[in-house]
């Protein structure tokens, strides 16, 4: 037997032992279902949700191609490959959601040194410490480089200054990773640091923002006279925008697959609603001038799914390919939204009250929510400007 | 399914690519459509094409091919798309040896097959009736005449039908009009005197025809697969063809994209070159978004072609509609990027824009994939 075959027995062994009934398909239908994130202020409905993100943790498999001395898993692609289609077969839910392992754990392996990397990584990989993104201003949106937080070089450490917004769930998180001006005379792209702050340390505070959905998952987080250990700068000092700029990639690539992800496989899509509410005539949806929308809809759907799979079969080139796969999912991801509310007519609009079912009131907040994905981590205009210069080569105006 | 390509493929993708730039540069389709050539295209290059064994990678080696895959012959045509090369590939070796190695006879196979992989002979497929293809409607009638059968009706938009030397043509053996159950296909030799064809001059200088059925009387060994074959058997032949051709239309969007993006780079106006303006800018790299995913739906159709995915129908559809849609987005806006010059004849992009659309009708457009993706998918 070749070892590939006996690690699938291994992983099959081993998630019949640990990945609890309720965290697997068939998990009754009253079983409280948590969102989970980690971190030190977690709270859990169902206490199976911390036993499966611990044994997970443990083994290093919420991030299972990462080294074993750094808390991963040590697994190599053809491992994970098998890992991921045992976990589907029995339907386990994700153990985790984590911008530390999205974002921040792929550049701490590549820029941070390596007590930042043994310090770091193994709590972001157990769930331990929920991170959150210290990126934009409210001077600095698109514009990110101008950003103005400060950093002082008080000796022994820095002194920072500042204000962030759109950090999500910021009011949720234990540390954040923060870009800081710490060269205010350098020209503004070399004048920019990487640093990470414990969120415990006196004078930082956040504060939560409504969106038009509803919903607060972003904050403003805000830097009062803040004390940050010098070991808390990851690469060297003015060398953040590196840094900064390829955590971006990595953002972009996790939006483009979530919203794309979130939307198949789904009961609620859009050829289902459509069905529910305008009625079918021989399996078509009866209203044809929508129908004819829904059928464009899915064909690029399914086009822009084979080509997520394309990229990750020629070996995932990422760098501003990342920048089409941000652009055109979140795109999509907000046409889509639309269809399902136009599909669903007046119960796609619905805000609240017993008069709509939940599935109703969540896509209406849900619809709203996507309008964000097209702006947060770099609108879809700056999406096009890196594909213009990065892919294209076109000159810069 | 991998969605990448294999080494040997990689290699045939690259020797079609010199091949076509060194031979059949657009200045070529130039020529022999300024020198009113009725064939369309070059002897020449047919038999260099045949040199290469490209005439046979759809044909078992028993019969002088190479049985290569439909990949690597869609990959050869996609470089042919790149400077729009004209040839006998697609209509013989992609629709006529399909349909002969699919449903042809033993006797039928060593007669023609083997003269397709060696080059003396081409072939066409007779299909549509109407402006629209739509191989449900049928009104050309086979009738039985002892052992013979007496074709008699029209096919229109023959591509090759003006030179080729059999045509395929499907035809009804029972049923009425729209029963797609009663259909069966019949090889024809085009010397025949009662096939009246009529060479077509359409926008894209290929060879087309109208071929009229005039009492054509073939014997049964002409018959083509089994009588009241039915139109599922037939539409296999169809989605190689339209696989193949969305593979060419791609070659097509891809370089017309690289030249406009060559020229924005080039063309001054207000002292900067106008690819620094904005506009442009995001035109350009919205039209790259949609190429990259046309590039995903053609691989998905090759890959699923060679492993005879159940779910080819779709994958077929799916191609051709979004190489259809794309090529319309790539070459109008390579015509509007281009200014002045790009609606002059003189100038290569406007062969681009004039073959997209000629290629984008045949075997379907992107309606009517649209509409049979939704079918099948069952909304």
């Amino acid at each position: 037997m070749s070892d590939l075959e006996n690690f699938r027995i291994e992983v099959k062994d081993w998630l019949d032992k640990n990945c609890p009934s309720t965290m697997r398909a068939g998990a009754p239908a009253e079983t409280p279902i948590d969102e989970v994130w980690g971190g030190r202020k977690a709270v859990y409905k169902n206490p199976d949700s911390k036993l499966w993100l611990d044994r997970m943790g443990e083994k290093g498999w919420t991030m299972p191609t990462v080294p074993k001395e750094y808390g991963g898993g040590g697994l190599n692609k053809e491992e994970v490959k098998i890992l991921n289609e045992e976990m589907f077969a029995i339907g386990a839910r994700a153990p985790l959601l984590s911008f530390g392992i999205w974002m921040l754990a792929p550049v701490l392996l590549e820029y941070g040194n390596e007590s930042q990397k043994r310090e770091h990584l193994p709590k972001i990989i157990k769930g331990e410490i929920r991170w959150c993104q210290g990126y934009s201003e409210p001077g600095s949106g698109s514009d990110l480089a101008s950003l103005a937080t400060k950093a002082e070089d008080m000796g022994d450490h820095f002194l920072v200054n500042g204000q962030k917004v759109w950090t999500s769930y910021a009011d949720k998180a234990d540390w954040i990773f923060a870009l800081v001006r710490t060269g205010p005379k350098e020209p503004k792209h070399s004048g920019i640091s990487f640093l990470l702050i414990d969120m415990e340390n006196p004078g930082v505070s956040t504060k939560p923002i409504t969106l038009i959905s509803g919903k607060s998952p972003f904050c403003e987080t805000f830097f009062d006279n803040v004390e940050v250990p010098k070991e808390n700068l990851v690469g060297e000092l003015n060398a953040g925008w590196t840094i900064a700029k390829k955590l971006l990639q990595h953002e972009r690539k996790f939006i483009s697959n979530f919203g794309l992800a979130a939307g198949m496989g789904s009961k609620k899509d859009v050829i289902s609603l459509a069905k529910k509410h305008f009625g079918e005539d021989e399996g078509k949806i009866s209203n044809p001038i929508f129908r004819s929308k829904v059928i464009d809809h899915k064909m690029k759907e399914h086009a822009f799914g084979l080509t997520l799979q394309r990229a990750a079969d020629e070996g995932g080139k990422a760098s501003a390919v990342a920048s089409m796969f941000k652009y055109y999912g979140t795109e999509h991801n907000k046409r889509r939204h639309e269809l399902m509310v136009a599909a669903s007519g007046v119960n796609g609009l619905a805000w609240d009250g017993n008069e709509f079912d939940d599935s109703e009131k969540n896509l209406t907040r849900a619809w709203l929510r996507t309008k964000g994905n097209s702006i947060e981590g770099g609108t879809s205009e700056v999406q096009l400007n890196v594909i213009s210069k990065r892919v294209l080569e076109l000159p810069s105006g | 399914m991998k969605l990448i390509l294999n080494e040997e493929q990689n290699y045939l993708k690259e020797t079609a690519l010199s091949f076509v730039s060194e031979k059949t540069p657009v200045s070529h389709l130039r020529g022999l459509r300024d020198s009113d050539d009725q064939l369309c295209w070059d002897k020449e290059v047919w038999s260099e094409m045949v040199k290469l064994g490209w005439s046979g990678i759809l044909i078992p080696e028993e019969c002088g091919g190479s049985n290569f895959g439909l990949t690597g012959m869609s990959v050869i045509l996609q470089e042919c798309g790149k400077t729009l090369t004209p040839s006998p590939l697609f209509a013989t070796g992609v629709l006529g040896a399909t349909a002969l190695t699919k449903f042809g006879s033993e006797e039928q196979k060593q007669k023609y097959l083997t003269k397709i992989a060696s080059g003396e002979l081409t072939t066409a497929l007779a299909i549509d009736e109407n402006s629209h293809h739509n191989p449900n409607i049928c009104e050309l009638k086979a009738i039985k005449d002892g052992s013979n059968y007496v074709l008699n009706g029209k096919k229109i938009f023959v591509v090759d039908g003006a030179s080729a030397d059999i045509v395929i043509v499907v035809a009804r053996t029972s049923g009425e009009d729209d029963d797609v159950g009663g259909l069966s296909m019949f090889l024809v030799e085009s010397d025949n005197s009662n096939l009246k064809k009529v060479k077509l001059d359409m926008a894209d200088s290929r060879n087309y025809a109208n071929i009229t059925f005039d009492n054509v009387s073939v014997d049964e060994t002409m018959v083509l697969g089994e009588i009241d074959m039915g139109l599922e058997p037939i539409n296999e032949i169809l989605d190689v063809g339209r696989i193949a051709l969305s593979a060419e239309m791609l070659g097509s969007c891809e370089k017309a994209f690289e030249i406009t993006i060559e020229y924005l780079k080039e063309r001054k106006q207000f002292g900067v070159p106008i690819g620094s303006f904005q506009a442009l800018q995001h035109r350009a790299a919205e039209m790259f978004c949609e190429i990259e995913l046309t590039k995903s739906a053609v691989m998905a159709a090759m890959q699923g072609a060679e492993e005879n995915s159940n779910d080819l129908q779709r994958l077929s559809s799916l191609a051709k509609s979004i190489v259809g849609e794309t090529s319309h987005l790539v070459s109008n806006e390579a015509v509007q990027m281009h200014g002045g010059i790009g609606v002059t004849d003189e100038y290569d992009i406007g062969f681009y824009l004039k073959r997209a659309r000629v290629a984008e009708t045949i075997l379907g457009n992107s309606t009517f994939h649209q509409e049979r993706y939704a079918n099948l998918t069952g909304f």
